[in-house]
């Protein structure tokens, strides 16, 4: 394989990774690959990827990729979006979520819609910094935070909450409803409703919990899992690497995105993770309840939790009849192989979450898929 | 569709197009609304007028680049070059929050004077409406345009034709990552600047060739790949984009690579989208690369021979890899992710 360019900056470095005559290299050594393999891209932002470069049609078709339940936006439960509802509507509350949560259906009413019919207050935030300086400057009102996400996100959410114990603001809260990625791998590979063959592992987590935390995959289950990043060069070598460590019957965890992803992971971030968050069970939508896979604010911070201002019964919704999220998220089912799929379900009308974020498997399809 | 009007409905995709088309265009379509181009056309005593409007709000008000004067004017004799026209004269209407500061209002219109001088298009009429406090917000401008179409032009989004060679006239996605960055606090550095500009110059300039020029669209709200969309649509006509071929500049793809959006999708306001018959591609292109706002000027995309089928989405790209996908129209609101 041709060696990269040496590396001046940041631009010719993603330059390399756009390469197209790399990128035919790997996928010409990915062809010569004729067993029949079944891939998981974990992460929502892979799955897009796949479709944006056009690598998820390149592929020959003894190479199966399935999307996995790395999209938080797929795997947040509708009861979780009924509780952000009702406190937004609540006229003392100011909602503060991320832009792919709006549309995400709760029993009648999304975020977006109970906003344009009750009047909710439900307000776009890029980063949870926005909540706070809201925070601060109209102390009349309770200002939560709807913490949705896995790794990547809770860092965010515990420097802002840190921040405000240091400044001793008081009308600001978390609805905490975060995910963590490696309980939910453990219970796909547990679950044995799909064989899977290898992972290509999330970037942007791994960044956050590093190289390490997957080490369980390959010790326990001796699948073989590689961390990619999102460049078309990455993507191909991810796979490349997950091909050759099948056909060589080889399990491991290799990382092929080392200019972001260490060993130990951001060990500051994991810090102050701690210092804010302990884990506790949680409900992924499509895989049920599984020990240990979220986070909860300690209890020495439960001032700030958003849960203590719910006053209202919460009801546990099932999932919508005929929606196949539930296996979508699991990878058992593809998006095209439900019969609601584009029928029914589209993104304006999106009956499953997968069909709501822009990095849902069902979105995904419905835009790029052929 | 919901029973009430959402944001995304605004937002220049499939569920704007739904809503003008369920509610307007089924209350008073008629032969000249129905073409949906940038601007009216129609004909009085043997000349060919050409008539749009459009409202403005933004926030904030004054932005990287420029402010919602300047947009406002900027706006409305684009959407008249779009069809071939050279600007005459055009309305402003203002709507305006009390409380609203008067020196604020000074500055916007002194920014629509230098936009007017710049472009030689008077400002001809207006009107000014006051409205209580929490009733509009800080400022709304409605300008209408008219202008005379040359002759030769014969511009419609129905005019595409296969072999087409689509040109844009500079980096896409400025104006869209620009009024993020500022409204979100992004803090992106360095600030990206909007690219809003008035683009009358085109119209004249390219009057030599004007009967090669098919389509001629301003990609703001959607962005070019929602303009493409609708254009492959109405002419019936299946797109190929190469995508190491769209200009975008640095800091606007590394924006949108960190929130997860497409500049495709991204709202321009200075940057037009010409469709050329390819035996006068070349001499498009020296033209508009004379007129300083469109020396970025480059083909993008193709027109192509295939035939168009409702149920093949007719917009396509060739990656940078060599890949292909599609390149769908936007639907909803252009959100950025979580991670």
């Amino acid at each position: 394989m041709r060696r990269l360019n040496t590396l001046t900056n940041y631009d010719s470095l993603l330059d390399n990774f756009k390469d197209s005559e790399i990128s035919s290299e790997i996928l010409a050594k990915i062809k010569s690959h004729k067993q029949n393999i079944t891939l998981m891209e974990v992460c929502g932002t892979h799955t897009v990827a796949l479709f944006k470069t056009g690598i998820r049609y390149s592929l020959p078709e003894n190479i199966n990729l399935v999307s996995g339940p790395g999209c938080p936006v797929c795997v947040t439960c509708a009861d979780t979006v009924e509780k952000a509802i009702g406190l937004a509507k609540r006229k003392d509350i100011v909602l503060f979520c991320f832009g792919d949560m709006f549309k995400v259906p709760g029993i009648e009413d999304n975020l977006d819609s109970a906003r344009a019919k009750w009047g909710a207050n439900v307000k776009l935030m890029y980063s949870p910094m926005d909540a706070f300086g809201f925070a601060k400057s109209n102390p009349d009102k309770k200002i939560v935070m709807f913490g949705v996400g896995f790794e990547t996100t809770t860092p965010l959410f515990a420097s802002v909450i840190l921040r405000a114990e240091e400044e001793n603001l008081k009308n600001l809260y978390l609805l905490a409803e975060f995910k963590l990625v490696p309980p939910a791998l453990r219970a796909l590979l547990d679950s044995k409703e799909i064989k899977l063959d290898g992972f290509i592992l999330p970037g942007h987590v791994s960044a956050i919990i590093g190289e390490k935390a997957y080490s369980f995959i390959a010790d326990e289950y001796s699948v073989p899992g590689v961390i990619a990043g999102f460049e078309p060069v990455d993507i191909l070598e991810g796979i490349y690497c997950l091909t050759d460590m099948v056909s060589n019957k080889k399990s491991g965890v290799k990382n092929q995105y080392k200019r972001v992803v260490t060993f130990q992971g951001n060990l500051k971030a994991q810090e102050i993770t701690d210092c804010v968050f302990t884990p506790c069970d949680s409900k992924w939508r499509g895989i049920g309840v599984l020990k240990d896979s979220g986070l909860r604010i300690k209890d020495e911070l439960n001032r700030f939790d958003a849960q203590n201002l719910i006053d209202f019964d919460i009801i546990s919704v099932p999932d919508p009849k005929g929606c196949l999220c539930a296996n979508v998220i699991k990878g058992i089912s593809k998006p095209t192989q439900c019969a609601l799929f584009k029928t029914v379900c589209n993104p304006n009308n999106p009956v499953g979450p997968c069909m709501v974020s822009s990095e849902g498997s069902c979105a995904a399809y419905y835009k790029y898929g052929r | 569709m919901t029973d009430t009007i959402t944001l995304s409905m605004g937002s220049g995709g499939r569920l704007s197009a739904k809503l003008t088309e369920d509610v307007f265009l089924n209350a008073y379509g008629n032969e000249i609304l129905h073409s949906l181009d940038d601007s009216a056309e129609f004909e009085i005593n043997q000349t060919r007028f050409a008539f749009t409007t459009d409202s403005y709000t933004i926030k904030p008000v004054f932005f990287p680049g420029g402010d919602i004067g300047k947009l406002a004017l900027c706006g409305t004799i684009n959407d008249l070059t779009a069809k071939g026209a050279i600007p005459y004269a055009v309305s402003a209407g203002f709507i305006i929050e009390e409380g609203f500061p008067i020196d604020v209002l000074k500055r916007i219109a002194q920014s629509m004077r230098e936009t007017s001088e710049k472009t030689g298009v008077k400002i001809v009429t207006g009107d000014t409406k006051v409205v209580g406090r929490g009733e509009a917000d800080g400022i709304f401008i409605n300008t209408s345009g008219i202008g005379i179409i040359a002759d030769k032009y014969n511009i419609s989004s129905k005019n595409a034709r296969p072999g087409d060679d689509i040109i844009v006239t500079g980096t896409i996605g400025d104006h869209g990552i620009s009024i993020m960055n500022v409204r979100e606090n992004l803090e992106f550095i360095p600030q990206i600047q909007s690219d809003v500009s008035p683009l009358n110059e085109i119209a004249h300039a390219l009057g030599e060739v004007a009967p090669y020029i098919h389509v001629m669209r301003d990609p703001t709200r959607g962005g070019v790949a929602s303009t493409l969309n609708e254009i492959a649509k109405s002419s019936g006509v299946n797109i190929k984009i190469f995508e190491d071929k769209i200009p975008v500049g640095q800091e606007v793809r590394r924006c949108c690579d960190l929130l997860g959006m497409d500049p495709l999708y991204i709202a321009n306001e200075g940057k037009m989208v010409i469709f050329s018959d390819p035996q006068a591609t070349k001499k498009v292109l020296d033209i508009l690369k004379s007129i300083p706002v469109c020396r970025n000027a480059g083909v993008f995309a193709k027109v192509e021979q295939t035939p168009y089928s409702e149920n093949v989405p007719p917009v396509c790209m060739v990656t940078g890899i060599g890949t292909s996908r599609f390149v769908p129209l936007l639907e909803g609101e252009h959100l950025p992710r979580i991670c």
